[in-house]
């Protein structure tokens, strides 16, 4: 049997995060620490940062890092490649920070075709404020500001927005994975990397949304937060490349 | 190279440009709109890059990006605008990056009108965005002086790692007159601090965010420090007549045009009266004030409802008579105008003191 050591990235810090327990961004960290070793791309990386459980990813990222408003890292991270085109930029962002507040950033970004590739965390809820709606929070879905549960009527529809950025002629790709097995934990590895390649051979936007548990917030246990992505969530927000050219 | 006719709104663009800032990011926005137009032409030919964005937000969070990589960088906008900027404002104050943001004001609140006002002076220089931070903001009167003080803009964000706002109106955006261009400028400041890529050193990190709140109040404690420099090293004004006045005026931007020509006006009536103008806005020099003011009677004039005066209130500390004329709407005042408030100041009229309604 082939066994595999395991060795942290370099772009890691060997630190603790702060993440709650079953949270899935620890793993979503490790993957693009991963993809940036193995591509040889750290000393060439910056990630902006957006608001929500991973504004402090710069501790926990052992390459460039900036943190910004939310909902705004695609127009700083414009900001970065039109001023500097060797730097490999990443956004990482909730779906709260992208879908709701930055979804102007993030479509325009999308329509320039501007060469910087955004990591976008969907977990349904707003995570750091405490489990509020979000616009990817699914139809029933309790929060604490839908406590009887999400109506279509009142809130709108779970917001498929990796899709809609795929319509773009700007796009070069675009898919949605997720972490709730090492199958797919591989797949978003995958995915990362394609769309990182996308950026660096310059052929437009890119975007990887990864569906990921935020077991406090949903009230349930870190196994079952893994349940809920397989059983709710990908019904809702179907796996897949949308978008590869 | 001699003298050229250019538009305020150009000349501001060509100076930031002769200054080495390659990247402009704007919206269109009446009366400021041709220092984008200007950016567009000329920053393909230079290398650089305009870049359009689609909301006022964006574009100030595009210069945030470009400064943190060490990049000369700005965006103009005018009143509304720059509110919608203020967000960006405080994060780049904060995350302590050097930019240059021009606000060609114009009439408010609300949508207003297009024509030119001094009524952001409080959004300016009092803070504008959330937060304990300062820009330092500096008040052109001509365009002349409008390029003179871009080049400065931008060696003092890079000195202090801070936003330099340029504050203008409509006129002198839409003016033209002549002018002396600055040669181009080769040699910038070395950044060690920008965002590169971590090759050969430690990681670089742009933040404004510092959650344990004795981390914050220490980057608090930094930041005013470093305002207390800028307040004791950038005071700039201009001023004539001062010390023997008995009416001194004090007025910033096209404001002050008015008032230089009434103080010609009275002078050539034998009348003593002087002027001072700010030239920065923040910090404001209250060194020009400073002791000697006593007996004298001071006329502030904005094109606002009044805001600058408070400022001169402040730094006149009681010593003398305070009087405030002021148009707004978009009204540029007639020398005339202000003329008659002043001979009734020194005819010793019953002329308002500024503030003596709110007093009863």
């Amino acid at each position: 049997m082939k066994t595999k050591e395991y060795i942290r990235p370099k772009s890691l810090k060997p630190t603790q995060t702060h993440y709650c327990p079953g949270c899935t961004h620890g793993i979503i960290h490790r993957i693009l620490a991963e993809v940036l070793d193995e591509m040889n791309l750290r000393e060439k990386a910056v990630a902006v940062i957006g608001v929500g459980c991973s504004c402090f990813a710069e501790r926990y990222f052992n390459f460039d890092c900036i943190d910004v408003a939310h909902g705004r890292a695609p127009a700083v991270a414009t900001g970065v490649k039109r001023a500097n085109p060797n730097l490999v930029t990443i956004t990482y962002q909730g779906d709260g920070d992208m879908t709701a507040i930055g979804s102007a950033e993030a479509l325009h970004a999308a329509i320039r075709g501007e060469k910087i590739t955004s990591i976008m965390i969907n977990n349904a809820i707003y995570g750091m404020t405490g489990g509020q709606m979000s616009p990817t929070t699914l139809i029933g879905q309790k929060t604490s500001t839908s406590p009887y549960g999400k109506k279509a009527e009142e809130a709108g529809y779970p917001v498929r927005f990796v899709e809609t950025l795929a319509l773009q002629e700007g796009v070069a790709y675009a898919a949605r994975t997720a972490v709730n097995n090492i199958g797919n934990i591989l797949k978003t590895k995958a995915a990362i990397k394609k769309a990182l390649q996308a950026q660096i051979d310059g052929k437009g936007y890119s975007i990887v949304e990864i569906l990921s548990t935020c077991p406090t917030n949903w009230g349930v246990s870190p196994k079952e937060a893994l349940k809920w992505i397989e059983e709710k969530m990908i019904p809702v927000f179907p796996l897949g490349e949308f978008k590869e050219i | 190279m001699g003298k050229v006719l250019f538009k305020g709104a150009e000349a501001i663009a060509e100076a930031a440009i002769r200054s080495g800032c390659k990247f402009f990011f704007g919206y269109p926005i009446t009366p400021q709109t041709e220092v984008a137009e200007y950016m567009a032409k000329r920053l393909p030919q230079v290398g650089g890059v305009y870049l359009q964005a689609e909301s006022e937000v964006s574009a100030i969070n595009m210069v945030f990006g470009a400064a943190a990589t060490g990049a000369r960088v700005m965006t103009s906008s005018s009143s509304p605008g720059v509110s919608l900027k203020q967000e960006g404002i405080s994060y780049i104050a904060g995350a302590e990056l050097p930019c240059v943001v021009v606000n060609i004001m114009r009439g408010g609140p609300g949508l207003g009108c297009i024509q030119a006002a001094q009524s952001d002076y409080f959004q300016a220089v009092k803070g504008g965005g959330h937060g304990d931070y300062k820009n330092i903001v500096l008040a052109p009167s001509t365009v002349q002086e409008a390029v003179d003080l871009v080049s400065l803009a931008f060696d003092l964000a890079d000195k202090y790692r801070n936003p330099v706002m340029i504050l203008g109106d409509a006129v002198l955006a839409q003016i033209m007159e002549p002018i002396e261009l600055p040669e181009e400028k080769k040699e910038l400041p070395e950044k060690p601090w920008a965002i590169t890529g971590c090759s050969n050193r430690e990681q670089n990190i742009i933040t404004s965010s510092y959650p344990v709140p004795e981390d914050l109040e220490a980057v608090n404690e930094r930041l005013n420090a470093k305002y207390k420099q800028i307040i004791k090293e950038e005071q700039r004004w201009e001023e004539d007549g001062v010390d023997d006045a008995e009416l001194v005026f004090v007025a910033y931007g096209t404001s002050a045009r008015i008032a230089k020509d009434a103080v010609e006006t009275l002078r050539n009536k034998g009348k003593k009266v002087g002027l001072i103008r700010p030239i920065t806005l923040w910090p404001f020099p209250k060194k020009a004030f400073k002791n000697r003011m006593a007996g004298k009677k001071i006329l502030v004039v904005e094109m606002s409802k009044g805001q600058m005066v408070e400022d001169v209130e402040i730094a006149v500390k009681g010593q003398g008579e305070i009087y405030f004329y002021g148009r707004t709407g978009g009204i540029v005042p007639y020398v005339e105008e202000v003329l008659e408030v002043a001979e009734a100041i020194l005819n010793n009229e019953n002329v308002k003191k500024w503030g003596e309604d709110d007093e009863n």
